[in-house]
């Protein structure tokens, strides 16, 4: 299990990186954390031909958070975002998927944005970039450009990133004043990908009655899939929402399929009782917030 | 057979040659496919600095053990999920299966070989073997030092920390119990360790030397 | 014994270099070798129609490519047949490399050697082999069905097949027995496959020496001995020019029993040829689809009681998954067959096998060797009878019971040695009790019936085993005290993690009346000790153990006669205590044991100090006297071999309280308790540490691992990302409690420990599972998955 030979480019700067990548184009491969990749090239199921290796680039690893939600830069590590107190300030769901990534010593490697590129549709982060409706940023000798995570993931491991581009950030914009969020799974073993996973994120009104509910599931489709269940829960509080008919809805709105580890109608199941597990966790989480302010 | 030449034996004896010769660092080096170029890779390995020249996709696993001679980080899976060959980067418990050795050029490696200082045993290298904390002890060293850095950041973990925090380590051996047993353990050795040497640093405040000389280091 | 170091809970003195990354595994050694590794067909069963290499020979640091053709004599022949039965008419082995038809994927077809591994993946990732696809044979019953075969001349896919039947002490066959008694059950029962999985893969490394003309193999493996004569053998070498070593061993489980590997024959064999030294490490994708695996049974049961739950008859008829090979025979099913027995008396029984071939991994021993599969029918056939008639389930196991009275309690049927099935001792009443006691089951009603309360779903269950260990044929121990007053002992079997530095020491010291500082201890190396069997079966302890306490006896023995004379005593008055030997009650009249090991070899020529002593002219001798006396010896040694008449029987009981999930069906283990006898203990720290591992393990069987082969035979999860071996994070706290009931069998009173934790865990959490669920589980292991589909009347 030893990695096919490539050729290997360590750009110091962006403007370097961006050379290269365009230089290379298809046959070119980005290596940040390498957490996913480089399994993949050990196992020879990945040989490209080029590998372009971003740890040493300046500015790419920062963290900021502000307002309007937070920015984690293409080499920021999961262990880095998920200990950032503003982080998890503006955007509480970040920390509370990055504990179900893996092993701590994987996150304290893998990026944040790598995981989003690899789009693996049994992530976390692709759900929490799904959910939240945030972006990526991706950048190339052309210039940069946003994708909304609705085009970001065009499929199991695809994601729109083009050849000779460059993610070099992604945003998780903060929630309504408010709001709550959680994240549920169940993985096989701790740690592992998960069986079911949901994220959840639920608005209150001024009456503390559910404004906005929303879940991203994990392992159920090709993509994160993302089902909207405010006109299921609301507007109503939390403690008088019909959650059977929550979980109805959101079983519904998957698609999942059977593998080695679980039927695709156990899928389905577990992916109705964790989004009301979640959603209810984020009402509460709201209500605490509507208190609180 | 087709292809081969006779006896089933191709190609010269192969000795000699050394595949890590020339390279020009670790900036934009290209290679020719089947002729790998080498890297020159500089680490400090337990204090020490080590260099070698190895190809790109040199896993930091196999350079420690086969370019450095550091066969005490084994390798189990090669894809991540053991931690047998987790090592501090930095400080940090990284998979050094997950990590080329050209990526981590100029930085700190510290391996289970670095964790005694000289013939003293670390209080978590202790604890695991009073604790019977390993049977073959293949996973070993990963357990090791995924440890340390754990009590590094947390010297008073809860029960439910403490699992955890080796819970990205798979040993086929102990069931886990006595290894779990080895952290609080080794938590214990050096909390009492740190209130010796604090109370060696008051004593002997005047003496600017003993106060620094106290603590095992991180 | 003089000292009190038997039965302590003595610190490892493995771990020393263990904790500080000075331990050697295979992989450390050799820097410099050369690499070796494999083609392996990517098919489940296909013809090889041809290899092109010369893709490969671009690649820079490329040595050797070899395809079977290339091999001379023996090793072009398949490999042994290590355990012949009567019963294995079909019996099949694998060539080192494939010979025109590939049986399962992940069979090696062409090996590479290079200068790194790396090369060597690149040059077979350039070899082309073409295969013509045949029809793969996957799934035990559909194998047995005979339609496809995994070998042409093996009709219905069937290797093997074997009854034993015990009639009831009146005559009364099993299948009579069940169908008159009062009451009848049928059902079936599943397991599925897993594997040892050690966290290090095999790997053989081997220097010629070609001005001694003679092999320095180091192998992980569970057997240097038998390597050496397999490769002896293989390459037509005298055994006394081969040296075969185990160094450290990263776990071995019973994978590393098989031998010889393919590989332990072909890398030797191409070192010698090249000249060079060559080193293969097993990589885990390549431990997945070519080391072996274990457990695939089905079992059809139709058992008959009375209304006390006592079985009457039993009959079980299995379907064994043998894989495409069959290198050890069938001790696997042999020992469910027997073993499944456990510590009851059945009134008739008839078992039945058949060992079936399929295009998959070869299935050879893993811990527990068949018997989680012959445990988990006993005890879901017990759990069965006391759902039926309504009463408690330990009862209905009580009322089955060999009782501490009627041992030796022959059971009537040959073992996996070919002996009978004769338990030596045991107690099993108090084995139950202390485990209820342990685990609370009079109470767990109660606890149960208040956490339904509050809607959560606990259970209760309880498994019971007994384990034949210490099988012969035998194992020796040698022992020399050097004149520096240190002891050194060397035996033949291996190590794997089971601390025999440690446990072989305490026995030698307590035996020899030294410190144990003084004693070292070499196993798996050739070089010191060339006759042993290997470390399996749960036999290191109890057949080393011996082997070595007797091999002390002769060397105390012989100290104590060379003392008395120095001393002018009767040897009968002589004690050693700390190395010295002493009048008993008179401590000023002592000589070291490093003064009698000088003594014990009369010297013509000193080379310091100590030797002076002995030296002719020292005046110690008797001039009368030859130097030395008839029939002795030079030297403070001796050496002596263990072997038993048959095994001496373990066992334990086992239980668990589990919760799971009404809603995603998850399942926990609450609590697991233990209660064991092995005998007498050696060193109690180190049995808990084999009880948890086992616990783990079966832990890992019945809630996590299993290998999910597809129809085309492909093995589906051949990575620790799928093959979920569980982490700290899914194994309970183990509670354990010790019963010591001897071995009347050896001078020690030791039985085996290494397996028992795995063995009855299956049984245990599906019987708990029921108990919560109120539902039936027949199909180990178990998902939340699979939980849910069951929940569903799936």
């Amino acid at each position: 299990m030893k990695p096919p030979p490539f050729a290997y480019h360590g750009p110091a700067t962006l403007g370097e990186a961006l050379g290269v990548l365009a230089e290379v184009g298809p046959d070119g491969k980005v290596l940040a954390g390498g957490q996913s990749l480089i399994p993949l090239l050990n196992m020879r199921l990945a040989a490209p031909a080029h590998l372009v290796d971003i740890n040493r680039v300046a500015g790419l690893a920062a963290v900021e958070a502000g307002p309007d939600g937070v920015r984690v830069g293409a080499l920021a590590r999961h262990a880095a975002v998920e200990r950032s107190a503003a982080a998890a300030a503006a955007q509480p769901l970040l920390r509370q998927a990055l504990r179900l990534v893996a092993h701590p010593v994987i996150r304290n490697r893998g990026t944040v944005v790598g995981s989003l590129v690899h789009a693996d549709p049994a992530a976390e982060m692709p759900a929490v970039l799904a959910l939240l409706g945030g972006s990526v940023r991706l950048a190339s000798l052309r210039g940069e450009r946003e994708v909304g995570a609705a085009e970001f993931f065009t499929g199991p491991m695809e994601s729109a990133v083009r050849p000779g581009e460059l993610a070099v950030s992604s945003f998780f914009p903060a929630l309504p004043e408010r709001s709550g969020t959680a994240f549920h799974e169940v993985a096989r073993r701790h740690g592992d990908y998960a069986v079911g996973g949901v994220a959840a994120a639920v608005t209150l009104d001024d009456d503390f009655r559910i404004a906005a509910a929303k879940v991203a599931c994990v392992s159920v489709g090709p993509v994160p899939a993302v089902v909207d269940v405010t006109a299921v829960c609301g507007p109503r509080p939390a403690a008088s929402a019909d959650w059977d008919a929550v979980a109805a809805a959101v079983r519904d709105g998957v698609d999942p399929e059977g593998d080695i580890h679980a039927t695709a109608g156990y899928r389905r199941h577990l992916t109705g009782v964790l989004a009301v597990r979640a959603l209810r966790d984020a009402a509460r989480v709201a209500s605490r917030d509507g208190e609180a302010a | 057979m087709t292809g081969g030449m006779g006896g089933g034996i191709v190609g010269g004896m192969g000795g000699g040659v050394d595949g890590g010769v020339g390279g020009d660092g670790a900036g934009g080096v290209v290679h020719d496919g089947r002729h790998e170029m080498g890297h020159s890779v500089t680490l400090t390995v337990n204090g020490v600095v080590r260099r070698a020249a190895v190809p790109a996709r040199r896993l930091l696993s196999d350079f420690l053990r086969h370019d450095l001679g550091l066969t005490g980080t084994h390798v189990g899976c090669e894809h991540g999920v053991c931690g047998a060959c987790t090592v501090l980067l930095d400080g940090e418990p990284v998979r050094s299966c997950l990590t080329f050795a050209v990526t981590v050029d100029g930085h700190e490696v510290t391996t289970v070989e670095g964790l005694a200082e000289g013939d003293d045993l670390s209080p978590v290298q202790r604890a695991f073997a009073e604790c019977h904390g390993l049977q073959c002890g293949f996973c070993t060293p990963g357990f090791l030092c995924t440890v340390t850095a754990f009590l590094r950041d947390n010297p008073t973990p809860s029960g439910e920390e403490v699992v955890e925090a080796v819970s990205g380590n798979l040993c086929r051996c102990t069931g886990y119990q006595n290894i779990v047993r080895a952290v609080h353990r080794a938590a214990e050795i050096q909390a009492a360790e740190t209130r010796a040497a604090e109370t060696r640093a008051e004593t002997g405040a005047s003496d600017t030397r003993a106060a620094g000389a106290g603590g095992r280091t991180a | 014994m003089t000292t009190g170091l038997f039965g302590e809970p003595v610190r490892r003195r493995e771990d020393a270099r263990l904790v500080t990354g000075r331990g050697r595994y295979l992989d450390d050694l050799g820097a410099g070798a050369l690499a070796a590794a494999f083609v392996r067909s990517p098919h489940a069963h296909a013809r090889i129609l041809d290899v092109d290499v010369s893709a490969a020979l671009d690649v820079d640091g490329l040595v050797a490519v070899y395809t079977w053709e290339d091999l001379p004599g023996r090793l072009a022949e398949p490999l042994p047949l290590l355990i012949p039965h009567p019963a294995l008419t079909h019996g099949r082995t694998a060539y080192p490399l494939a010979r025109e038809i590939v049986r399962h994927v992940g069979e090696p077809v062409v090996m590479v050697v290079a200068r790194d591994r790396y090369l060597a993946e690149d040059a077979c990732a350039l070899i082309r082999v073409d295969y013509e696809i045949l029809k793969p044979v996957v799934g035990v019953e559909q194998a047995a069905e005979g339609v496809n075969l995994v070998h042409d001349d093996v009709p219905g896919n069937l290797g093997a097949h074997l009854v034993q039947e015990v009639p009831s002490p009146s005559g009364v066959s099993a299948r009579q027995a069940v169908d008159t008694a009062p009451h009848r059950l049928e059902f079936r029962l599943d397991i599925e496959r897993s594997a040892s999985m050690p966290l290090e893969g095999r790997g053989v490394y081997a220097r010629w020496d070609a001005d001694d003309q003679s092999l320095r193999v180091h192998s992980s493996t569970q057997t240097s001995t038998s390597v050496r004569m397999a490769i002896a053998a293989k390459l037509g070498l005298p055994p006394t020019k081969v040296e075969v070593i185990a160094p450290d061993v990263g776990g071995g489980f019973g994978v590393k029993i098989v031998h010889p590997w393919p590989e332990e024959v072909l890398v030797p064999w191409a070192a010698r040829l090249l000249n060079r030294e060559i080193k293969w490490a097993e990589d885990r994708r390549e431990h997945f689809v070519s080391s072996a695996h274990e457990r695939g049974q089905v079992q059809h049961v139709r058992a008959g009681f009375d209304d006390d739950g006592r079985l009457l008859g039993l009959e079980v008829t299995i379907l064994h998954d043998h894989g495409a090979y069959t290198p050890y025979g069938i001790i696997v099913p042999i020992i469910t067959s027997t073993q499944l027995l456990g510590p009851y008396k059945v009134g008739a029984y008839r078992v039945e096998f058949s060992s079936i071939y399929t295009n998959t991994v070869q299935v050879t021993p893993y811990r527990g060797a068949g018997r989680p599969q012959g445990v988990f029918c006993m005890e879901r056939t017990m759990d069965k009878i006391a759902a039926y008639l309504g009463k408690d389930r330990t009862e209905v196991r009580a009322a089955n019971f060999i009782q501490p009275g009627e041992f030796p309690y022959d059971q009537g049927l040959t073992f996996q040695d070919g002996r009978p099935l004769i338990y030596d001792s045991g107690d099993y009443p108090e084995s139950l009790r202390m485990l209820k006691e342990l685990i609370g089951w009079d109470d767990f009603p109660a606890a149960k019936a208040a956490a339904a309360a509050e809607g959560r779903r606990l259970g209760i269950g309880v498994g019971c085993y007994v384990e034949g260990t210490g099988v012969g044929p035998y194992e020796g121990g040698h022992v020399q005290i050097t004149s520096d007053g240190r002891v050194h002992v060397s035996t033949g079997l291996t190590s794997q993690g089971q601390g025999h530095e440690t446990v072989f020491a305490q026995i030698a010291a307590t035996e020899l009346g030294v410190p144990l500082e003084k004693v070292s201890v070499v196993t798996g190396d050739t070089r010191r000790f060339g006759y042993a069997v290997g470390t399996f079966a749960s036999r290191a302890a109890v057949m080393s153990g011996n082997a070595i306490a007797l091999a002390c006896r002769k060397v105390r023995e012989k100290a104590l006669r060379i003392a008395s004379e120095a001393l002018e005593a009767d040897p009968r008055d002589l004690e050693i205590t700390d190395g010295v030997v002493h009048v008993a009650g008179a401590p000023s009249a002592s000589i070291p044991l490093a003064t009698v090991a000088v003594l014990a070899n009369p010297l013509r020529y000193a080379f310091d100090e100590e030797s002076r002593r002995a030296t002719q002219f020292a005046g110690t001798a008797d001039p009368d006297r030859p130097p030395m006396d008839e029939g002795e010896e030079p030297g403070l040694e001796g050496r002596d071999f263990y072997s038993p008449v048959r095994s001496t029987f373990a066992s334990g009981m086992h239980a668990a309280i589990v919760e799971t999930d009404p809603d995603t069906a998850e399942i926990r283990i609450l609590r697991y308790a233990v209660v064991h006898d092995c005998g007498r203990l050696i060193n109690p720290m180190i049995v808990e540490g084999q009880i948890h591992g086992g616990v783990a393990q079966g832990v890992g069987g019945a809630l996590y691992e299993k290998m999910v082969y597809d129809e085309h035979g492909q093995l589906l999860n051949a990575s620790f990302m799928d093959f979920l071996m569980p982490y700290a994070t899914e194994i309970p706290r183990i509670e354990t409690a010790h019963l010591e009931t001897p071995s009347p069998l050896n001078p020690l009173g030791i039985k085996g420990a290494g397996e028992a934790g795995v063995i009855p865990v299956s049984a245990v959490v599906a019987a708990a599972i029921e108990d919560a669920e109120g539902l039936t589980v027949d199909r180990m292991p178990i998902s939340p998955s699979d939980l849910w589909e069951l929940r569903r009347g799936g």
